[in-house]
């Protein structure tokens, strides 16, 4: 498979890091070198095959970074609105057929996810999990945690 | 009409008060405090602190009932997921956005996002302008800055001067609407020849505008 991850922090070097070991091709896209030098340190230098430098709603970016030919696209920046549009540009524009964005904010989260665009909100699953640890529930599946988010009170009301 | 503002930089804060002194009610949201502070003399209530991109400050700026809503944050991303969340979770019927990075624009288009204003296309064309010549000037930018039109001083040194149109290497997407001779307007033929003195009037893409520019008016000195 070949994936295309925008964001080279944490989780997005980490990521890059397991799909490689597991054979996958990996291209990670940061607007920071400095970005790659860390997770290099802290991987290994092997944790991705291509790194280039740029931000991630620029098309010239992500055509470098191979999304043309990719078969997913993840966007794990700090930012949720770059999450989002980078998320869109790679459906929308270039039809990556897989397409993944997390998104800190669950209402914008689940107001994304209703539109079609994939989004993943770590807060409500990390949140949903403590919470379950802490009162010795067992622990619940990916969705329910996210649905969880998406039917709660703070949805607003539509028009 | 009820306008939402987002982004209190000098777009935000003089469209603001272009639009209260039009006696439309107002709301401009503005994530940094002290820059409330700062207009909250002039603007009082109407400048609230909170992220524009958060679905709970946009309901509790009722924005399930306002008419339009303008993004012009410095940051391109958010502007676009402002207009979205807008448009899709309020169904606000009109929104504008700023585009920063003139790059950008193409893709605000692509994600559903229709009337745009390429701010710094448009100034840095007008900049260029008076640095470069100081014998031309951008009279007015259309459809968001993809057409122009452009005044262009014919000098005694400019490349065209003598000359007639037809001779003139001009690209393609440009039109010569008018001539200004001695405070008459002509209207310009092929066989028209341009004198010194002359104004030319002309409609054009931002790029071709740099090259019709090149072609009439004096040589850039540097």
């Amino acid at each position: 498979m070949r994936v295309v991850i925008l964001g080279c922090g944490r989780v997005g070097s980490t990521l890059a890091a397991i799909l490689t070991r597991e054979g996958h091709h990996v291209c990670v896209i940061d607007r920071d070198q400095e970005a790659f030098d860390k997770a290099a340190q802290r991987l290994g230098p092997d944790f991705t095959q291509e790194t280039v430098r740029g931000v991630g709603i620029d098309e010239d970016a992500l055509r470098q970074a191979g999304i043309e030919q990719a078969d997913a696209f993840i966007s794990v920046t700090s930012g949720d609105n770059t999450n989002i549009v980078a998320a869109q540009v790679a459906q929308e524009h270039f039809h990556v057929p897989k397409v993944l964005a997390r998104v800190y904010d669950s209402i914008r989260a689940a107001a994304y996810r209703e539109v079609g665009v994939a989004t993943i909100c770590t807060t409500t699953i990390t949140a949903g999990i403590f919470h379950d640890r802490v009162l010795d529930r067992p622990l619940r599946s990916l969705q329910e945690y996210l649905d969880t988010a998406a039917g709660d009170s703070d949805r607003p009301p539509k028009g | 009409m009820y306008v939402i503002v987002v982004g209190a930089g000098k777009v935000g804060y003089y469209l603001t008060r272009t639009l209260i002194a039009e006696g439309h009610e107002v709301t401009l949201i503005e994530k940094d405090p002290r820059r409330v502070a700062d207009i909250a003399p002039e603007f009082g209530e109407v400048a609230v602190v909170g992220d524009g991109c958060e679905v709970r400050v946009m309901q509790d700026e009722g924005m399930a009932r306002a008419d339009c809503v303008v993004a012009v944050t410095g940051h391109d991303e958010d502007n676009i997921v402002i207009c979205q969340m807008a448009q899709r979770v309020f169904d606000v019927a009109r929104q504008i956005a700023r585009v920063n990075n003139p790059k950008n624009e193409a893709i605000f288009h692509l994600l559903g996002i229709t009337e745009t204003v390429a701010s710094t296309q448009i100034i840095y064309s007008l900049i260029d302008q008076e640095v470069e010549t100081g014998t031309s000037l951008l009279l007015t930018a259309l459809k968001r800055g993809k057409i122009v039109i452009v005044s262009v001083d014919i000098t005694a040194n400019s490349p065209a001067a003598g000359r007639m149109i037809k001779d003139i290497h001009l690209p393609g997407e440009c039109v010569l609407a008018a001539i200004i001779r001695n405070d008459h307007i002509l209207l310009p033929s092929g066989t028209t020849q341009l004198e010194p003195g002359d104004t030319v009037i002309g409609v054009a893409t931002p790029d071709a505008q740099q090259v019709l520019r090149d072609a009439l008016s004096a040589r850039r000195e540097r």
